[in-house]
Order: C-alpha cells, then sequence, then structure tokens
C-alpha cells in the first residue's frame, strides 16, 4: 500500500510494540502476522521500531523486521524498563493480542504513558476499556440502544448464584479481560455454577453471569475506522457451530452463507454504529448472536484490537487489516491508502469474495491425560487451517483434509466408533463433523441432525451433497464404469484422489498411492484438472497482478499465464500449527523464500495456515493458498514446472513426502529423498548407525507381549515404548516397571502382528543434546550444539533448553560434532538436519535424526546470530558457502530457550510433563549467565517470582530427584519462603536441616494441614510437584495438586532439575538486576 | 447425479460458456453485466433497472436463502424492489438446491419457474467476468438444450424506461408535504424510504408532465438502459428547475438531471454493479461504501459552471452525484436506498427532506 496523499499527520519518530509472547490457545501465531504487517507499516514511514517481544521463533523478531528487539517478557514491569530506556514517542497495543492490550491498560492506569510521554497510537484505551470491561461495554452500548447480552458481574460466588437464579438456567459464565475465553462455560445448574466461578475468580477480580443463547448463528463482522469517521467492514464470516461454541472452537466460514441481505446489512450497520461510539481507530471485530427465526440480536463482544478472527478475514479477503489499522493509527485516513492488491484502487472498499473460505480448527487433545473432549464456551484449539474453494463442499473438504489428523475430507474416512450418535451430535467434541458423516451415513436427514446440533440446515445440506455423491461412487467398481460427469461433480465437491479411489476400489486397495495414483491418471487422460484462480478482492471487477492463488476444479480457466521457464523454486510450508510443529517453521519457511528471491529465483510457497506470515502474499513471489497433500502439491507443480522444490524447512508434513515427489521425479532440492528416507526409517537408520559406528539405545520393534517381555528382560526397566501408527510420537510413554508396562499397553495400544510395538531402552538421568546444523555434499557448514536442562525424558519440544551449552564437557562436544560429521557423511547431508543425543559419562547415543529444520533453529540462529535457513537454502540452490568465522565459544552470553503450556485451558488434562509434547509455544531469552536467561524466559512463559513470605509447597518425587533439589530447598529457606512440603520430601528436608511445614496428599483428607487447603487459601506462591512414577496413587494424588495449581493460576514446576535452575535463577538475582539489553546489544 | 438441462451462454463475440440450467428451461438474450455483490438475488432480480439484462454473480454460490415471499405493504413489495423479475436471466458458478431461511417461502429456481426466468449454473463466473471487463459489457444469449436457439438482443436500443415505468398516477403515503416521483423503473425501496418520513409520495409516469400538479420536491427515480433515450424525462425537470423547488435523483436519476442541467453522459466499458462501491463527498473527508447498478455516468467536464460534482468515485474517478451550487438541486449515482446493499448513505433523504 502506498501512500497518495498525506494528511497531515504528525508521524512519531519512535514507536513501541508489544508482542504477544509465547504461543499459547487462545493466542497463537495471528499476532505475529499482525504485529509484522504493524512493523512493516512503521517501517514504510520510516519509523524507528522498537518490539517487545520474548517468542524468538517468530518473523518479527527476526532482523530487518523490527530496529530494535527485546526479547523480554511483555509484563508492565519490563514494557516501562524498555520505555524508560528507548523513550518512544508513540506505542501500539493493538498487535500482541490479549497480552499485550492488558499490558498497555496497565501501563496506562499506572501513569507510565504519560509519565514518559508515550502516545497510544490508534484506538485509545478508554475504548478499550470500554469494550473489555463487561460492566463498562453494556452501558456503553446501551447509550445507543443496541442490544448485548445482559449480564450480572459479580464478585463472589454468592452473587453469581443469586445472578443466575435471577436470570434462569441455564446460563454462561464468562471471566472478564481474559483471552480466549479463559474460565468461560456454560452451566445448566448451581453445582456446575459454583465449581466454574470459583475457578474463574481466581484468574480475573470479575465474573460475568448471563442467559445463554444456545442455538443461535453466531456472525462477525471485521470493521476498520479512520479518525475521520470513515467506516468499512471488511469481511463477516458465519460460525457452522451455532453459538455456545467459542469462535476459536468453531468452523468458520466467510462470507456468511445464511444471511439474507437484509440480514447482512441489519448488522453491518449495527457494527459501523457500534465502532463509531465506541471511537475505535484501526481495527475491532463487532460478534453477534443471531436469532435464527427473526431479526433479534445480541452483540456478544467488540474486540479492540486485531484478533484471530482479523488475521483470517486478511487472509480470506486479502486485505491486510493489521497494516491498515497500523497506518491508521498513525493518523492517515483510509481514502489516503491504495488496496495492495489492485494497487490502484481504494483501501477504502469492502472486498468482494469469488470464492467461498471455511477455517477449521485444528485439536490435539489426544497428546494430554484427563482432558475433555467435548467443545464448547472455552477454547482448547492449538491451530487452525483455511480452506478455499469454489463451492462449500469443496471448501470444506480440503479444510478437512488441511488439518491433519489422517482424514481424507467428509466422507471415505477410517470407519468410526461412536456408541451414541444422538448424544455425540448433541454434545459435540472435537470429533463432529465426523459424526455428522457418519450419522448421514447411517440415514439420519439433515432435520434429525439440525435438531439435535443446532446447525444451520444449509450447511447441513451441503455436506449431505457430500455424502450423496460418495454413495452414488459407490455404486460403481471400476474407473471404466465410472460416468465422467460424475467424477468432475466429485472433483468439483472436493473430493481427493483418493477418496474417489477408496469409494470405487472398496477393500480392494492394497496400497493407498497406487489406486489414488490410479484414479489421477484417469481423471487426467480425461481433462479433469483444477484451474489457478486468483484472489483479487474484488471478484475480478479490477484488473490485478495478484499472486494470492488457490486451486480449484469449479471453473475452466487459469488466471495466471505460465511461463515454463524452470525459475521458480517451489518451498513448502508446515500447514497447521500444532503440537510439535508451530511458528519456529513459519520463521524457517520464509527465510528459506526470502533467499530463493535473494538469489534471483521466483519464489513460490504453498501453504494453508491463516496464522502465519508466509501465507501473506507480499513475502513470496507465488503464493498458493492450498493443500499439502501429495495429490495438491503435484497438481501445482505440473502448473508450476519449477527449477526444483524445498521440502526441508516446514517440519514433517513437507518431510512426509519426499519419497513420493522424488518418485514423480519432481526435483527435490538438498538432501535426496532416499538419504530422508534412510534417516525417517527406524530400521535402516539404525542399521546405517551400526554400520558407521555410531551408537544408539538399544530398541526393538515387537509384535507380543512375550516378546516385549523379553526384551526387557535383556535391557532392563524403565523403557520406552512407542506403538505403531499413532501421529508424532502421540501416546508413547516411559515404563519403569511390569504393572506400569501392561496398564500403558493395554490402554493405550493393542500389540498384534499387525500394529507392532516399538520398545527402547531407557537412559536414566542421561542429558540430552541437540545438533542443529547445516551440511554441503555431506560437510558440516556451520552447526549450533545445545543442551537440555532437564534430563532426558522430557520431550525436546517441551524441554528449556540452553545454547552455547554451559555444562557440557569439552570431551562430549568434540564427540558429537564427530558422530554428526560422520552422519552427515554416510546420508550426504545437503541442507538443514538436527540430531538429538544422549549423553551420559561422556558416551553418546544417537535417539534421532531428522534431515530437515528443527524446532531451534531459529532459537540459535538467532543467539549465534548467524541465519542456519539463509545457509541451507543457498546450500540447496546449489551456491558455494563458506564456514562462518564464528563459533559458539566467543559468544559472552547464554540464550535459553523455554516452554509455554497451555494446560490452564485444556480443563482436566494433567499438567505433567513427559516423553510426548505437550507444550503449545516457546520463548527464547538472552542472558550474561544462566541465571539471567533462565530467569527472563521463566517470566515470560507465565511463571512468578513468590513473593516474599509466601509459602513454596514441595513435593520432590524419588530421593535422586529431591537430592537434586536440595540446594534449591535451602536458597529458598535462606531467602525468606516457608517451605511446605509432603510427607517424604518433609522427612528429606527435615534431615537435611531444613525447616519445613508437613503438608497432606488429597488421600489423606483427614490429616491436616491439607496441602490442597493451601492452595486454596492461597498460602501459596509456587508449587514444585515432581511426579515419582506412574502409580495409580501418585498420578491422582500428585495430579489433584498439579491440577489445582493450574486452576488457581499457581505458577507450577514438574521437573526437578528445571525447578532448580528456576530457583536458583530468582533467589541469586533479584528483578532489578535483570538488564534491559536488546538483542543487538548483545 | 441431478438430472439437469445442458445449458451454454454465447456472447456476442462467439464465446460459449457450457453449464446447466435452473429455474425455467428456456432460451432467452439480453445484455450480460455482472455483479460482485455477495447477497441480494431478489432485489437484483427485481431491480427494474436489470431490464434486459442477463445477470452474472460473481459471488459462486447462489440461492442460499431462498426467497421470500410476494407480500405487498403500504403499496409496495414489502421485499422485492418491484412487482417482477426485470433481469432476463440469472447465470452462478454453483446453485444451492437447499435454501434455508425463516422468510423464504420458495427457492429461487421456483421462483424464476413461475416468473419464466432462466438461471445457469456451472459457468466459470470469474473467467466470464474477466471476460467481460476486457471486453466490455456484450450482448449474449442463453441456449437451453431442447429449447432451441434465439436470436442476440440489444435493450440499449429499447426506451426502456418507458418499458418499466408505471403506467398512471400512484399516491403512497401520507404527509404534509408532496414529492413528485418521476418513476423511470423506481426501486419500490425509494417509495419506503420517502414515505417513512412522512411525505406524501406522488408516484407519476416517465414522462407525465408534473409540471401540471402541485407538489413541494421533485425526486428523479433509478431506472434501466440509456439516459438519451429519456428525453421527455429531461425536458420535465428542466422545466422544474425553473420553480427552484428542491430536485433530488438517484441513478438515471443523476443521469437526467445532469442532462437536464446540460451536461451529458457516456457508456462506461463495464458499468458499476456491486455493494462495495467507494464514493468521497466532493471537497470532505467523507467517505461511503455504496451499492451500485450502472452503465452509463455523468461526465464531470461538461457539468456547466452553476454544477459541481457532490461525489466522486474514489476507484476510478467517475462523477457519483451532483449538485446545484446555490439551488435546492442535487442526485447521485449510487443507490442510497440500498436494497440490496450497504445502508450507509439513506441520510441523502432526509438531506431531501429537510429541504422541503
Amino acid at each position: 500500500m502506498s501512500i497518495i496523499q498525506n494528511t497531515q499527520a504528525v508521524l512519531p519518530h519512535k514507536v513501541l510494540l508489544l508482542g504477544s509472547g509465547a504461543l499459547k490457545i487462545g493466542e497463537a501465531g495471528e499476532f505475529d502476522y499482525s504485529g509484522s504487517q504493524a512493523l512493516k507499516a512503521m517501517k514504510e514511514e520510516g519509523i524507528h521500531t522498537v518490539l517487545i517481544n520474548p517468542n524468538i521463533a517468530t518473523v518479527q523478531t527476526s532482523e530487518g523486521i523490527a530496529d530494535t528487539i527485546y526479547f523480554l517478557p511483555v509484563t508492565p514491569y519490563f514494557v516501562e524498563k524498555v520505555i524508560e530506556k528507548e523513550r518512544p514517542d508513540g506505542i501500539l497495543l493493538a498487535f500482541g493480542g490479549q497480552t499485550a492490550l492488558n499490558c498497555g491498560v496497565e501501563l496506562q492506569q499506572s501513569g507510565v504513558l504519560e509519565k514518559y510521554g508515550v502516545k497510544v497510537l490508534g484506538t485509545p484505551v478508554q475504548a478499550i476499556m470500554d469494550t473489555e470491561d463487561r460492566e463498562l461495554f453494556v452501558k456503553k452500548l446501551d447509550q445507543i440502544n443496541v442490544k448485548t447480552i445482559k449480564s450480572e458481574a459479580v464478585g463472589s460466588v454468592a452473587d453469581a448464584i443469586k445472578a443466575a437464579s435471577e436470570l434462569g438456567y441455564p446460563v454462561i459464565v464468562r471471566a472478564a479481560y481474559a483471552l480466549g475465553g479463559l474460565g468461560s462455560g456454560f452451566c445448566d445448574n448451581e453445582r456446575e455454577l459454583v465449581e466454574l466461578v470459583e475457578k474463574a475468580l481466581s484468574f480475573a477480580p470479575q465474573v460475568l453471569v448471563e442467559k445463554s443463547l444456545k442455538g443461535w448463528k453466531e456472525v462477525e463482522y471485521e470493521v476498520v475506522r479512520d479518525r475521520f469517521d470513515n467506516c468499512i467492514t471488511v469481511c463477516n464470516m458465519e460460525n457452522f457451530d451455532p453459538l455456545g461454541i467459542h469462535t476459536g472452537e468453531s468452523i468458520v466460514v466467510a462470507p456468511s452463507q445464511t444471511l439474507s441481505n437484509e440480514d447482512y446489512h441489519y448488522l453491518r450497520k449495527l457494527a459501523i454504529k457500534i465502532v463509531r461510539h465506541i471511537g475505535i481507530v484501526g481495527e475491532c471485530n463487532v460478534q453477534y448472536a443471531f436469532d435464527p427465526s427473526s431479526m433479534d440480536y445480541r452483540v456478544i463482544e467488540v474486540n479492540a484490537r486485531l484478533s484471530r478472527s482479523s488475521a483470517l478475514a486478511s487472509k480470506a479477503t486479502g486485505y491486510p487489516l493489521a497494516f491498515v489499522a497500523a497506518k491508521l493509527g498513525l493518523g492517515y485516513g483510509l481514502f489516503d491508502l491504495k488496496n495492495s492488491v489492485t494497487k490502484v484502487t481504494s483501501a477504502f472498499f469492502e472486498p468482494a469474495l469469488d470464492y467461498v473460505v471455511v477455517k477449521i480448527p485444528r485439536w490435539d487433545l489426544g497428546k494430554f491425560h484427563g482432558v475433555k473432549r467435548e467443545i464448547g464456551s472455552s477454547m482448547k484449539s492449538v491451530g487452525e487451517v483455511m480452506a478455499i474453494g469454489r463451492t462449500f463442499e469443496e471448501a470444506i473438504q480440503k479444510g478437512l483434509r488441511m488439518i491433519g489428523q489422517g482424514m481424507h475430507g467428509f466422507v471415505e474416512n477410517k470407519e468410526l466408533t461412536i456408541p451414541d450418535i444422538d448424544k455425540s451430535l448433541h454434545e459435540p467434541t472435537d470429533n463432529r463433523i465426523f459424526v455428522i458423516s457418519k450419522a448421514m451415513r447411517k440415514g439420519y436427514t439433515v432435520d434429525q441432525i439440525h435438531d439435535l446440533t443446532k446447525i444451520d440446515r444449509w450447511f447441513l445440506y451441503k455436506l449431505h451433497n457430500i455424502v450423496a455423491t460418495a454413495d452414488e461412487l459407490e455404486t460403481f467398481d471400476s474407473l471404466d464404469r465410472l460416468p465422467l460427469n460424475l467424477l468432475r461433480q466429485a472433483k468439483e465437491q472436493g473430493f481427493s484422489d483418493f477418496q474417489i479411489a477408496r469409494a470405487i476400489f472398496k477393500s480392494n486397495i492394497t496400497s493407498n498411492v497406487e489406486a489414488s495414483n490410479r484414479v489421477r491418471t484417469f481423471r487426467k487422460q480425461a481433462g479433469i484438472v483444477p484451474v489457478v484462480k486468483q484472489i483479487d478482492t474484488l471478484g475480478a471487477e479490477y484488473p490485478a497482478q495478484t499472486n494470492y492463488l488457490y486451486l480449484t476444479y469449479n471453473g475452466n480457466e487459469d488466471d495466471v499465464k505460465y511461463l515454463h521457464d524452470h525459475r521458480s523454486i517451489v518451498v513448502l510450508g508446515s500447514g497447521a500449527y500444532r503440537i510439535g510443529s508451530s511458528v519456529e517453521f513459519d520463521w524457517c519457511s520464509v527465510n528459506a523464500l526470502m533467499t530463493v528471491k535473494r538469489e534471483g529465483w521466483r519464489s513460490v510457497m504453498i501453504n494453508y495456515n491463516p496464522e502465519t506470515v508466509s501465507t501473506d502474499y507480499d513475502m513470496c513471489d507465488r503464493l498458493y493458498f492450498d493443500e499439502l497433500t501429495y495429490e495438491r502439491v503435484m497438481d501445482i507443480l505440473e502448473l508450476e514446472q519449477p527449477h526444483g522444490v524445498i521440502l526441508s524447512v516446514g517440519g514433517q508434513i513437507p518431510n512426509n513426502l519426499a519419497t513420493r515427489l522424488d518418485d514423480a521425479g519432481v526435483p527435490i532440492l538438498g538432501t535426496s529423498a532416499t538419504s530422508i528416507d534412510n534417516a525417517e526409517d527406524r530400521h535402516k537408520f539404525s542399521a546405517m548407525l551400526d554400520r558407521i559406528g555410531v551408537d544408539q539405545p538399544r530398541w526393538r520393534e515387537l509384535t507380543s507381549f512375550a516378546d516385549i517381555e523379553e526384551f526387557i528382560d535383556e535391557v532392563g526397566f524403565p523403557v520406552l515404548v512407542r506403538p505403531s501408527y499413532v501421529l508424532s510420537g502421540a501416546a508413547m510413554n516411559v515404563c519403569s516397571n511390569n504393572e506400569e508396562l501392561q496398564r500403558f499397553l493395554r490402554l493405550a495400544a493393542n500389540v498384534s502382528q499387525e500394529h507392532p510395538v516399538v520398545v527402547t531402552e531407557f537412559i536414566q538421568f542421561a542429558k540430552e543434546i541437540e545438533m542443529d546444523a547445516v551440511a554441503q555434499n555431506g560437510e558440516i557448514k556451520v552447526y549450533a550444539i545445545s543442551e537440555h536442562i532437564e534430563f532426558a525424558g522430557v520431550h525436546s519440544g517441551d524441554a528449556t533448553i540452553q545454547f552455547p551449552p554451559q555444562k557440557l564437557y569439552v570431551e562430549t562436544i568434540r564427540r558429537i560434532k564427530k558422530v554428526s560429521q560422520k552422519i552427515a557423511k554416510a546420508l550426504n547431508i545437503s541442507g538443514p538436519f538436527n540430531i538429538q543425543f544422549l549423553a551420559k559419562n561422556n558416551d553418546i547415543k544417537v535417539i534421532e535424526c531428522n534431515l530437515r529444520a528443527s524446532r531451534s533453529f531459529p532459537f540459535v540462529s538467532k543467539v549465534l546470530k548467524l541465519n542456519f535457513i539463509d545457509i541451507a537454502t543457498r546450500v540447496m540452490l546449489g551456491l558455494e558457502t563458506e564456514k562462518p568465522h564464528k563459533n559458539a565459544f566467543d559468544l559472552d552470553y547464554v540464550g535459553i530457550k523455554a516452554s509455554q503450556f497451555s494446560f490452564s485451558r485444556l480443563q482436566g488434562a494433567d499438567p505433567v510433563l513427559g516423553v510426548d509434547m505437550s507444550s503449545t509455544g516457546e520463548v527464547g531469552c538472552i542472558g550474561t549467565d544462566t541465571d539471567e536467561a533462565i530467569l527472563k524466559s521463566m517470566l515470560s512463559v507465565g511463571l512468578r517470582i513468590p513473593s516474599k513470605g509466601k509459602g513454596v509447597l514441595l513435593s520432590t518425587g524419588t530421593p535422586k530427584q529431591k537430592a537434586d533439589m536440595l540446594d534449591a530447598a535451602h536458597e529458598l529457606n535462606n531467602n525468606g519462603y516457608k517451605l511446605y512440603a509432603t510427607g517424604g520430601t518433609h522427612r528429606f528436608l527435615t534431615d537435611n536441616g531444613i525447616p519445613a511445614v508437613k503438608v497432606y496428599w488429597p488421600s489423606q483428607p483427614d490429616m491436616q494441614p491439607q496441602a490442597l487447603d493451601l492452595l486454596h487459601h492461597k498460602e501459596v506462591d509456587l508449587v514444585v510437584n515432581v511426579p515419582k512414577n506412574l502409580s495409580e496413587t501418585e498420578l491422582t494424588n500428585g495430579y489433584r495438586i498439579r491440577r489445582a495449581a493450574i486452576d488457581l493460576n499457581i505458577p507450577l514446576l514438574t521437573n526437578a532439575r528445571l525447578a532448580s535452575s528456576f530457583i536458583d535463577a530468582f533467589t541469586r538475582l533479584p528483578l532489578d538486576g535483570i538488564e534491559i539489553r536488546s538483542w543487538n546489544e548483545y | 447425479m441431478r438430472d439437469t438441462k445442458k445449458a451454454s451462454l454465447v456472447l456476442e463475440d462467439g464465446t460459449i460458456f457450457e453449464g446447466k440450467s435452473f429455474g425455467y428451461a428456456a432460451s432467452t438474450a439480453g445484455e450480460v453485466v455482472f455483479n460482485t455483490a455477495m447477497t441480494g438475488y431478489p432485489e437484483s432480480l427485481t431491480d427494474p433497472s436489470y431490464e434486459g439484462q442477463i445477470l452474472v454473480t460473481t459471488y459462486p454460490i447462489l440461492g442460499n436463502y431462498g426467497v421470500p415471499p410476494r407480500r405487498e405493504k403500504d403499496d409496495v413489495s414489502e421485499y422485492y424492489e418491484s412487482d417482477h423479475i426485470h433481469a432476463k436471466a440469472i447465470i452462478a458458478q454453483d446453485y444451492s438446491w437447499d435454501h434455508s431461511h425463516w422468510q423464504a417461502d420458495r427457492s429461487l429456481a421456483e421462483w424464476l419457474k413461475e416468473e419464466k426466468i432462466p438461471g445457469i449454473y456451472g459457468i466459470d463466473t470469474r473467467a466470464l467476468t474477466k471476460h467481460l471487463r476486457e471486453h466490455g459489457s456484450m450482448l449474449g444469449k442463453i441456449v437451453v438444450d431442447g429449447c432451441g436457439d434465439i436470436p442476440l438482443y440489444d435493450p440499449n436500443t429499447e426506451n426502456l424506461v418507458a418499458k418499466v415505468s408505471c403506467r398512471g398516477v400512484e399516491v403512497h403515503g401520507e404527509g404534509p408535504r408532496t414529492v413528485v416521483l418521476v418513476d423511470c423503473g423506481v426501486k419500490h425501496n425509494i417509495i419506503r424510504c420517502l414515505t417513512r418520513r412522512g411525505v406524501k409520495v406522488v408516484r407519476v409516469p416517465w414522462d407525465y408532465d408534473f409540471n401540471s400538479i402541485p407538489y413541494d420536491g421533485l425526486f428523479i427515480s433509478n431506472g434501466p438502459g440509456n439516459p438519451d433515450m429519456v428525453d421527455a424525462t429531461v425536458a420535465n425537470i428542466r422545466k422544474a428547475m425553473d420553480s427552484g423547488k428542491p430536485i433530488c435523483g438517484i441513478c438515471m436519476g443523476n443521469q437526467l438531471l445532469a442532462r437536464a442541467a446540460g451536461a451529458s453522459t457516456y457508456k462506461l466499458p463495464y458499468g458499476h454493479r456491486s455493494h462495495n462501491q467507494p464514493v468521497r463527498r466532493a471537497g470532505t473527508q467523507k467517505c461511503y461504501i455504496t451499492s451500485q447498478n450502472h452503465g452509463f455516468a455523468v461526465d464531470d467536464t461538461t457539468l456547466p459552471d452553476d454544477w459541481e460534482p457532490l461525489f466522486i468515485n474514489m476507484n476510478d474517478g467517475t462523477n457519483e452525484g451532483i449538485r446545484h451550487k446555490s439551488k435546492p438541486f442535487f442526485s447521485a449515482q449510487f443507490h442510497p436506498e440500498a436494497s440490496s446493499g450497504p445502508k450507509d448513505t439513506e441520510f441523502l433523504f432526509d438531506e431531501f427532506i429537510n429541504m422541503l
């Protein structure tokens, strides 16, 4: 967008932008996108930008995006320190989610902003407060006779009960100032109300009780307003799921599908009226509940900031909301700005879509023990996808494949076992859409399903069309007899080649790959191929040189003229954020694109995650917002005819395509598909390690209990047990005795010839070490070795990682380098790779090797100030690369990467760490020593330093772990903390001369004092609860303490080594001892 | 699979788009125009300004919310913009056979059948729209399998206004002041917007000499086709200007007022038909999103000295309204009455009423 006329806005010189910190449920990658756009808008004006965001894996915290970057917690304390040092004259609060907004409101209220003369750009703080505080909000909208959901704000459980009985059940409870509906829920009766309100009040000073409007439609509008009172609604969106299911948990469709013109413009007009009255300058969204059988409505809420929805709306329409909002914050009028897609028409307009967009959430509830699968008014999903089509059927089937949970679309999936379909329709879980599929196949009518789900019939009719086509396809059993118009109809409804194959060949499929290929070949011969369409914001009304593309079968002409000049380099992105693959791969993808572009190639991206920067059409020469399936990638490659494809920067999804793409003759840049397979295939990799003389923990793939027992006799307990056919390490567990082993295998897997189990010897008290590196033709060019703070056994995605390593033997480091070089040579690696090692007494063993960029690439790149992805991309482009003259030993600072958990949102989940990953995000902070870096990073992921004089509750696990914690316990005691400890820990502390109060487990209800009471009475400010083992009582007792800590918002640590490090850090280094240094000052 | 007849759209330049028939199965011809609105097909189809035109909707899915009932309220249609469909046919990518809305009493296909209007779906409407954008609006015909071929038809050679205007004088609403509404093909929501503001509306045929009756203000409606065909109305407006009573016009009304003032009009390459046209009030920082449906525009450069542009299109700079520098005459090229489309400029009715 360029400026056509300056509206005499007085531009600030230096602007501070607050980021959103680590990715968590309810606050994820969308804010990296929003923040990056805002920073770009500032940069264009020549304004110096300062960014505070501890999330080191983001694009916004990269060189060239912000001018000065602080990897510090986004809390009032640290933001004030940065303001004091940097003296910005403006601050942007709307681009870092609820975290930034809340922080900004506090700084305003405490007078800090005024004290330092920092002007809030865009929406004024008063307007933010008017939208955030429910009571003020209702009052504000009452002034203009706009209906809100009447709610009673209460500060106590008793008042909540009173309010609910006045309103009548069911009621909904919400916590004020909370992100993603934290602490919210429906209550059908007083018992449920008391439980929920108690919990909510621990997070928020105020709780709202309101009448439930379950079953109404949920519709939202994204509204932009400038300071001249010009207003537009950029996009409206309708939830597939009715009110009652959080927007973050809903399938969302843009534009609305079931609203008439009258409905649409009635709500649009109201939205503008509201936004004008509140006085937004920039962007906000207005959420409505809308009666499905009249024009009655209620305003649910207004978010006076960029949001998940606004990121989605930007991607759905091509209208860069965050960029425009930032410009408006500087004082521009909408009429000053141009439409960034057409470049000639005005930014004051409302996009016209000529496609339909479907957003589907991605859940990872299977990763947690004890979590409820029902979806409702609080958010549990960890990521989302956006699918674009020219029929609803096409878009939703694409989307259901994109969420990446093994589904092929709406139909032709693995048969689901649903004991009670009626109940599953009525009480939706993360599986609900597939329950609808099953119900339709069982003969449920649209009306029946509507009655049970309250999903608008229109959506159900459309889904039913898909089922009808599947039924019809299934009446054929060979491709030759299949009518071509039926085949075409199936493709127009988004059926994949595999879905068609399964419908036709049924149980005769021996190889999925072969069956899909047959359909592919057949339809291509019949001329049934997709076309490429542009997203141009104006429904083709104006010419647009847009590079924002998708594929559809509903059309017969490509919008793009392909030159077939073999100048394209296609980078495959990372898909939906999920536990285990998140913003770090977006950073990798974006950096690969930048290098590709810089080296003179046409950069082409394929990805479908609306929360990312890589799907910003400004980041590459061509963006295909589409699936990363073999079928779709091949469709695109056949059009693009690229010079090569990069699949090592987007995590596991592109990596998994290597062999099939290679078989199809696709030029894969970098490490060969054969090598990738040799590293991915457990047997091949293991044989290779044996061949080159590299040690690994003993393991075996076994198919019976007897074999498992025999193997364990050989290696001894504990063992790591991994059942097959589970995604990304899910359902993997450590078993320390026979009882645990039996229980786990019975619960989590069935052992059979068909479903073998991999059992690996588990080495206790070993260090885990990461090697991140780039090699060229088998020779390592650049590397970074980091160590885990925790002992092996905590998933590397959950572990706290230190780089450069501070406590490794030089000998260990030398061996790791040597072994890594051997592996690089053996696999002839050209590109990024990561190896995980176990080290004990200088013995090192390889546990995993991935021939792709890893989660820690952005972290080590930024700490070392050496862009590993740039180097890797240059290698893959075949450019000569020099070994950089830089060494981790030269760094006089240390980086700590810490994990962010979202247990507070996952009701019931056991917040304990294990071999399966459960964190949703991470931060990376730099300090002059480990203490400082640990303290910064732990505060960044939401821990607090316990207040002096407050209590700390210790239950520290096994004798070895207790011993590990001894020094930390001394420190706590010396620093005036009151220690509470459960039985064994209490004895241990007393024996070692540390005074502690003995408290009792929930399983000893008759004894006093009870550990749980301490938590409820807020006498404890930190809980260290280290589970000893997986025994039933241990789990139950520990679980209740851990869960209570999470629910009552008391910092919890469950790992002895991490707890020690944190305690050491805050007892040795006072908060005001933390240096406020920007990235470039290290 | 649904049993549908094949249908094709044949453009005057010979381009053919193949699709499937829905609604009434018959061949038809007209001028092919596209509209980028995402809602509002019942309003558009009944808008007299679409007389003689084949409507292409760029939003790919059509018919989602069915069709509201045919009902009258205060002598005008309650949900439609006139008493029947004016468009010759409708074209979409995907037709939604099933609909869902509490107000609907039948599907779009059923309504089209009732009114004998053909529809086609399965057309690459984006490719078609790009074609129209690059080559300009063009004539076209829909040929349904088994329904026979027909010749092309150019509606712009006809006086379409005469065709759609009312036949006699009608009175709507009550009030102390009287507005003469010249019906060039008036959308019913213009009548509703006026009567809702407490005035008596005397609706007269396009060529009626309203100067012979008493009134407080003159309103010139929207209407189809080429403003050069509507000389009789222009002559009457010119006469009315002498009285100095307030005059307001919408769409065709803007073009006719401009012609009466002495300016000329021209045909746009492919017109403005959408809900998202940005206009700026001349000389201010006030901008509005407007609903538009017109193929002709006023040539600003031909406005006489005592007239000036009132609104300007922010995308292509074309005229979006004019006003007299000293007298209470103004008009808008867009549709402040919306229906369908955004209601942001309905205040123009207030501005007019306040002048009376």
